[in-house]
């Protein structure tokens, strides 16, 4: 290293303690065993998450979040704006992976039991992040106003309404009103770039000081007691998974950039073949096939509570399984969890493949 | 009541009176201002002749979309496009004759009844006047 960069290292050194940080990195310790593949993907969702501050906050500059110029920005930013299209696809891609990285990092934590003693609050908190960036992909969908993101929205806040009690408060209070309107947008906008980003930052906080709090799960019944150091080793092959992923994303997003759509028009029919982003059509699916009443109580908000309940059930699931809560396997838990992916894959399956289901 | 525990209440009484007293003012500002609906009873949805049988023309009613069918029979009929399950608007399809929504492949006859599909409820029909060259809709009474 030549003089001038270790005066600078030694300056930032005996301000930062940089010397300190990494020798807590190098003595600390990850398990490393046939199922560690797994453990990278919480880093990666972070990363996801990196992403997507970086490219909401330049999306900020050129969109407005009105009815008259929501549309016309997103398509300003696709055609005019240079390497608009690539921002914004950037934006959206991530949207999606890291959705679909959360589930299958929570999938895996569920199969693996890594909810176990004393990691029940880092399960809740990722159930909430999970929860939190659902509602990011919600809130954001509505943003570029074009039709099907309007009548998704007039569809996911009118479920929001069948609860029983309080929906039509809560309706109201998501739409700004009665209906989708600009108040509408405003609301999303402001949930999308502040409150959410907001939450989501103070529930990663906690999720990442648990997980190094209390170090990683290690599987039940682990016969090996490999570790490897978390820096260097472990952020490497966490930043080699990272960098694949970019480029992936870079990759799709020159080939397929992510559409403007139709702009919306309120007061136009619903398109055909309408559905929701990919990680609520299992809902949507189910929404498609209840009756419309079962014991005189209406289907949809018969459906409505039970996913109400599945969530709940799924949340407090280290509180449920009492067999992993003493170390013992729990295979009732485990084919639950089976079912549960089995049934999500088939009905996401079926929204796209049996679009016309009881029709 | 000794000294300790009345100090104790009169501090966190206070505190989570000044906690509401915060609250409440921001919990009212984020509560949308609901401005009263425009209370359409009537209005023009077409001109006579506009719509050939068997098709239909959707038309503002008031904040609503609500959608004249004509009939392959030649009659009027309109309804709230609504649809009363979960809030797309429904369409006219003149192969079956029926009104279909998209969304989760409900289905309604020309009266507004549910044919099939996940709808609870019927859609609200509206009253069809012509008068002169115009098709008037009206909220039933």
């Amino acid at each position: 290293m030549s003089g001038f960069w270790h005066s600078v290292r030694s300056y930032l050194d005996s301000r930062f303690k940089l010397e300190a940080m990494l020798a807590f990195g190098r003595k600390k310790m990850v398990p490393e065993h046939e199922h560690s593949f797994w453990y990278y993907l919480g880093g990666l969702c972070l990363f996801l998450f990196i992403i997507q501050v970086i490219t909401g906050l330049l999306l900020l500059l050129y969109y407005n979040p009105t009815v008259d110029g929501a549309h016309e920005s997103i398509r300003f930013i696709m055609s005019q704006v240079r390497f608009g299209w690539l921002i914004r696809s950037i934006h959206s891609w991530t949207a999606n992976i890291l959705i679909g990285a959360i589930f299958v990092h929570m999938f895996s934590a569920y199969f693996l039991k890594a909810y176990r003693p004393p990691r029940e609050l880092t399960w809740m908190s990722g159930f909430f992040l999970l929860v939190l960036f659902m509602a990011f992909g919600f809130s954001g969908y509505l943003l570029p106003w074009n039709e099907l993101s309007f009548f998704a929205t007039r569809v996911g806040t009118d479920i929001a309404g069948s609860i029983p009690l309080i929906g039509k408060a809560v309706k109201t209070f998501i739409l700004g009103g009665a209906t989708v309107t600009e108040a509408t947008i405003g609301r999303f906008f402001w949930l999308h770039i502040g409150v959410l980003p907001a939450a989501a930052l103070l529930v990663i906080g906690v999720h990442v000081l648990l997980v190094q709090t209390l170090g990683m799960s290690r599987p039940m019944g682990l016969k090996t007691d490999r570790e490897i150091s978390f820096f260097p080793q472990f952020i490497l092959k966490d930043a080699l998974g990272w960098l694949l992923v970019l480029g992936g994303i870079g990759v799709i997003c020159v080939f397929i950039p992510w559409e403007v759509g139709t702009k919306a028009d309120p007061f136009a029919a619903t398109p055909l073949g309408i559905k929701p982003e990919w990680y609520f059509t299992f809902m949507f699916t189910t929404l498609k096939i209840v009756p419309s009443h079962v014991l005189s109580i209406e289907g949809e908000v018969l459906a409505i509570l039970g996913f109400m309940l599945g969530g709940l059930l799924w949340l407090l699931v280290p509180f449920l399984d009492r067999r992993a809560l003493r170390e013992k396997a729990s295979p009732a838990f485990t084919a639950a969890g089976a079912l549960i992916v089995i049934y999500i894959v088939v009905m996401t399956a079926l929204t796209y493949l049996a679009p016309n289901l009881g029709k | 009541m000794n000294r300790r525990k009345f100090v104790n209440l009169y501090l966190g009484g206070s505190a989570i009176g000044a906690a509401a007293s915060l609250l409440y003012p921001v919990v009212r500002y984020l509560v949308p201002l609901l401005r009263p609906e425009t209370a359409a009873r009537t209005v023009l949805a077409a001109k006579t002749g506009e719509l050939a049988p068997n098709s239909a023309k959707l038309f503002k009613f008031g904040s609503t979309p609500a959608v004249l069918v004509n009939g392959a029979d030649g009659q009027l009929r309109a309804f709230n496009a609504v649809c009363t399950h979960l809030n797309c608007t429904v369409s006219y399809e003149s192969d079956t004759g029926t009104l279909y929504c998209p969304c989760h492949n409900g289905r309604f006859d020309l009266v507004g009844n549910v044919i099939s599909g996940p709808p609870p409820k019927p859609l609200e029909a509206y009253e069809v006047a012509v008068s002169g060259g115009d098709i008037y809709v009206s909220r039933k009474v």
